[in-house]
């Protein structure tokens, strides 16, 4: 890949950034590799304020670059054990970018199991920390292999985070500070937005059409006139994409045979 | 007339001894890190049974749900980090082998806080909107007596008869000090359990723990400490830092022992032993296990 193509990878981790763009002081939490790119991406480039820390128990001065390294050396600019982050979170200046296994319409998302409560289908990870966290800061999606499985027709198998499905709130009254975010995916980028927080498509990445983002989701998606296409990375983002955060280029493993971002 | 001091060292048998069948058990670390792994162990070498376990899950969870010794669960997660998912827990789990409430683990916190004050729940919005409400129908809502009457999560106590948790020294009479770089939730454990039993790295004199700068280290003071064991290595395969790091080949080799034949092979070699030592030479020596890095990610 040279600075006039880019891989959907590369594109995929600019617009998870996008997702701390005016975020302010807040900690960014990216599960995964991309997310977790798009977090440094967003640090080294557009938001300086943001904290994250090294997965362990620290707060890094600057972002670190994926794979073995002497993390040891990383510098840090403080403490932040499991402890400190539920006192944070629990303050709200926190934006996660969490990789569901369902979503459904109404932002709820799952990663604890498919199928029943008491014998699933498929045990995954438990509930974690999602309830806690959408009830207490804004959350945005990554979602690698964008089809019905993941984007489900009905409400998700294990509601693990709190979103906008009225018959789930008193009086049907959904909590004004709820902040359900961007859903970046392998064809396009989605959020709630629409009416009565409807999910909404915002962009087609390059290639793709409405059509196929529509038949590849469980739910009815608002769509306007004109969808515009996903801005790609900058040469500028490029660069430290792939010289500064993620030398190893394990980006590359993440979609089956590293697709170009432009698929036409 | 002076008295003498409590010694509250015990073996891992002794610690496993004291405990019963149906007890809750709270298990301290975090999924891969300073899991109190030798008296876990030791639990599977016992008959004991019917446990309700609480743990933030790894290993600890995986190998009492293979060995059948888990009546509930009372968790947030089961991981084995590097390795997202446990094999055992998973199938366990699958299967409906044992209870579950499976909460969000912020509520696990706050379940072990009430219990530590001697409060019967403590309020909390976390879990509302969500099906954690729906799936555990012994949870309850509470109203805000105060002006906006907001309806909140009652989170229960969790009341544990005994933690295990695994430190970095110890000495005799409890006095410990957590040298990782997290030091988790033991400290709530500790306080919301009737009794508390912690292995450590090395057994040390008081004075070689307590420094007035180590001294920010101590998770609790000495008076909720019921026994005290001797156990270097005893979070392996899991992360003892500093010392050594998380056994990634252990875990996967762990993880892969889920057919009959294959997890009573993996009992045979790392669990159905003579003594710690023995297991210490199973896993490849204390030489081995001192270089294993710590955890980077």
């Amino acid at each position: 890949m040279n600075a006039s193509t880019y891989s959907l990878a590369e594109l995929c981790i600019a617009q998870c950034a996008e997702i701390w763009r005016d975020q302010g002081e807040v900690l960014a939490t990216g599960f995964g590799v991309l997310p977790r790119l798009g977090a440094g991406l967003a640090k080294l480039t557009f938001n300086p304020d943001l904290l994250m820390t090294d997965g362990e128990a620290y707060l890094l001065s600057e972002p670190v670059s994926l794979g073995p390294r002497a993390s040891r050396d990383a510098a840090i600019e403080g403490w932040m054990p499991y402890s400190r982050t539920f006192d944070l979170l629990w303050g709200g200046r926190r934006h996660a970018l969490v990789g569901p296994v369902q979503v459904d319409r109404f932002g709820q998302m799952n990663i604890s199991l498919i199928g029943d409560y008491t014998k699933p289908k498929a045990a995954i990870l438990g509930v974690r920390g999602l309830a806690g966290n959408s009830i207490s800061h804004a959350n945005s999606m990554f979602v690698p292999n964008h089809s019905p499985r993941v984007f489900v027709e009905g409400e998700v198998d294990m509601v693990c985070s709190a979103g906008y499905n009225p018959a789930r709130w008193p009086g049907g009254r959904i909590p004004a500070d709820l902040r359900v975010g961007r859903v970046v995916t392998d064809l396009a980028v989605l959020d709630f937005g629409g009416a009565n927080h409807a999910p909404r498509l915002l962009s087609v990445h390059p290639g793709v059409t409405v059509d196929q983002v529509r038949a590849a989701t469980g739910f009815p998606l608002e769509v306007g006139a004109r969808t515009p296409e996903t801005a790609p990375p900058t040469a500028e983002q490029l660069v430290v994409i792939r010289e500064r955060l993620d030398p190893k280029d394990l980006r590359s493993t993440v979609f089956k045979g590293d697709p170009p971002g432009d698929r036409r | 007339m002076k008295g003498k001091p409590m010694d509250k060292r015990l073996t891992s048998t002794d610690v496993v001894a004291r405990l019963r069948d149906g007890m809750t058990i709270g298990i301290g670390g975090w999924a891969t890190r300073r899991k109190p792994m030798a008296l876990i162990r030791e639990i599977l070498r016992s008959p004991l049974r019917d446990l309700t376990v609480v743990s933030y899950g790894g290993p600890d969870v995986g190998l009492l749900a293979a060995a059948g010794k888990i009546r509930k669960l009372i968790f947030g997660f089961v991981s084995l980090d590097v390795l997202p998912l446990d094999m055992h827990f998973r199938n366990a789990r699958q299967a409906g082998a044992f209870e579950v409430m499976e909460l969000d683990e912020g509520m696990v916190q706050l379940g072990l806080r009430a219990a530590a004050m001697r409060v019967p729940f403590l309020p909390t919005p976390v879990g509302l909107g969500t099906d954690i409400l729906k799936r555990n129908p012994e949870l309850q809502l509470v109203r805000s007596p105060y002006a906006n009457a907001e309806e909140l999560v009652a989170m229960p106590a969790l009341k544990l008869d005994a933690a295990l948790l695994h430190v970095t020294e110890s000495d005799a009479r409890g006095n410990c000090v957590i040298m990782s770089p997290d030091p988790f939730f033991d400290d709530l454990m500790a306080r919301a359990a009737n009794e508390v039993f912690i292995s450590c790295e090395r057994i040390v004199a008081t004075e070689k723990i307590c420094s007035h700068e180590r001294a920010r280290y101590q998770p609790f003071e000495r008076s909720i400490v019921t026994g005290v064991v001797d156990s270097p290595f005893g979070a392996h395969p899991t992360a003892g830092v500093p010392g050594y790091g998380i056994d990634v080949e252990h875990l996967k080799q762990y993880n892969a022992a889920t057919s009959p034949e294959a997890w009573a092979e993996y009992r045979r070699c790392f669990v159905d032993l003579d003594s710690h030592d023995d297991y210490i030479a199973a896993a490849g020596g204390r030489g081995k296990l001192a270089s294993i890095p710590p955890p980077v990610y």
